[in-house]
């Protein structure tokens, strides 16, 4: 198990380039050719999110955006947290 | 080469537990796949599980391979693992690892390190989509070379050499677990270190030739546990493609997805094309269909009635109520079908000692089915002589020795 998780949902994120992102009906399986790590994400929200991560300027905005209500970000930040502690995405320079 | 990948789960959001119940029933495309690109090998290994040697002439062309590649792309499979008799030895294989990762196919490849030389080492570097496996199943020569020949011990370790020089880390260092090399786990991983590589340890299987040395060289039962022991200390630092969930009885379940992916998230190509469960499954009542055929490899995944079989919920048959079913779900499917045990039991290794009655009792090694071994041996083909713990009382006599006393050897002298 990780350690307890910060994630800041007010910074800008990515999918990291060498993430290869596959749709499944449960959600996504993710996998990194880097780490060779596998992982995945079990709904299609979270999926919508992580897509949209790199057309925001947070990840706050890419959840709101996506229909994730105030209430539930604090899970989904623990979920982004999860994917940035196993490097499938990562902080991005705003331009 | 994997039963199921050779990968980690992460993420908070990934529950292993739940994964491994969708991976159950089977993914529309594979996660990743074995495809062993010939039956041709420098080597002749005691254990090989394809049962390699010599080329097949149907062998998918270099066209039929990319075509291959295509549909793995479109189907999006992560990555291939590429394996044989000795993959390298195809004249394509470098066209076919470059046309792989440009259409967004990974690569890993499974090698004794023939081809291995500085300049194949330092193009492997420079990729960040091709990762390499070396094999090697003694962490000494003499170990080594009595399962996989002459001379393999030092071919791996030149192109280990290699790879290091080149400044490629993080390959794998890929060692099949034997009666004779589990005392040196501790040196194979002194080596991976020593080179910067990562050590992968995978289970022995009774198939292909390792079915006729599985007596001699398969773990004995307090070396299953010594493993374990090893592999819960190690913990993610060692791969094992998840070979070894039937250990999972001895006390809590190993890294991994403790899953056996059969037809569910992999399978295998073999080299003329044919698709089978698994890598460890080459017999014909595993097989699934060819890729040549019209619905090419996707139809196969898709529409094969052994897929469709293996993708069933699973009823645990006699392991039902066994406590770790859970994690060791009876254990290896190819590991029972080869070694003659009802595939709905447990696992000839079941370290709970539940398949020992049936392995006494009467049962029935299936025939090979496929047979790439040389007819003719190899010149480095291995001599498991000096496995033998018990060696004869005095040498051998030749017929036309010239002593008088040849064959006579007085009592108290032969010792």
């Amino acid at each position: 198990m990780a350690g307890p998780v910060t994630f800041d949902l007010d910074r800008a994120w990515q999918v990291d380039p060498r993430v290869s992102m596959r749709p499944e009906p449960f959600g996504a399986l993710l996998y990194h050719f880097g780490t060779r790590r596998l992982s995945f994400l079990k709904n299609q929200t979270v999926l919508a999110v992580v897509r949209s991560l790199a057309d925001h300027p947070s990840a706050r905005s890419a959840c709101l955006a996506c229909g994730v209500a105030e209430g539930e970000l604090p899970a989904y930040a623990r979920a982004l947290g999860a994917l940035a502690d196993s490097k499938m995405i990562s902080e991005r320079e705003l331009a | 080469m994997t039963l199921a990948p050779d990968m980690a789960v992460s993420g908070r959001a990934a529950s292993p537990g739940k994964l491994t119940d969708l991976f159950q029933l089977g993914l529309d495309a594979p996660i990743c796949l074995t495809w062993e690109l010939t039956y041709a090998c420098n080597l002749s290994c005691v254990h090989c599980l394809s049962s390699s040697g010599r080329r097949d002439p149907r062998e998918l062309s270099t066209d039929e391979c990319k075509a291959v590649i295509d549909t793995l792309e479109r189907m999006q499979v992560f990555y291939v693992n590429i394996g044989g008799g000795e993959p390298t030895v195809r004249p394509d294989f470098w066209e076919l690892v470059d046309y792989a990762t440009a259409h967004h196919v990974g690569v890993k490849f499974s090698t004794n390190g023939v081809k291995l030389d500085a300049a194949a080492a330092a193009r492997l570097a420079a990729s960040d989509y091709v990762d390499v496996q070396i094999s090697l199943d003694g962490a000494t020569r003499e170990v080594n070379d009595a399962v996989r020949g002459p001379g393999s011990f030092d071919t791996a370790m030149r192109a280990m050499g290699n790879l290091r020089d080149a400044g490629f880390t993080g390959f794998k260092l890929s060692v099949v677990m034997t009666r004779q090399n589990i005392p040196q786990i501790d040196q194979f991983k002194a080596i991976a270190d020593e080179y910067g590589a990562q050590l992968r340890l995978t289970r022995l299987r009774p198939s292909g030739r390792g079915a006729d040395v599985w007596d001699e060289l398969h773990p004995l039962p307090a070396q299953q546990k010594e493993l374990y022991d090893w592999l819960v200390a190690h913990g993610e630092q060692v791969l094992t493609g998840d070979s070894f969930f039937h250990l999972s009885a001895f006390g809590s379940a190993l890294p991994g997805l403790n899953l056996c992916g059969a037809g569910r998230v992999v399978c295998l190509i073999d080299p003329v094309g044919d698709v089978y469960a698994c890598p460890f499954a080459i017999h014909e009542n595993f097989l699934a269909g060819n890729v040549r055929s019209a619905g090419g490899f996707e139809g196969v995944w898709k529409t094969s009635s052994l897929f469709a079989d293996l993708r069933k919920p699973d009823t645990g048959g006699a392991c039902k109520s066994c406590g770790f079913y859970d994690s060791c779900r009876g254990g290896c499917m190819a590991a029972k079908f080869f070694t003659g045990l009802p595939l709905d039991g447990p696992d000839p290794e079941c370290v709970l000692g539940h398949s020992e009655q049936a392995l006494a009792g009467p049962r029935t090694i299936p025939a090979v089915s496929k047979d790439h071994s040389r007819a003719v041996p190899a010149r480095n083909q291995p001599v498991m002589l000096n496995l033998l713990t018990r060696r004869p009382a005095a040498p051998p006599v030749s017929a036309c020795a010239e002593s008088p006393l040849a064959g006579f050897a007085a009592e108290g002298m032969s010792r």
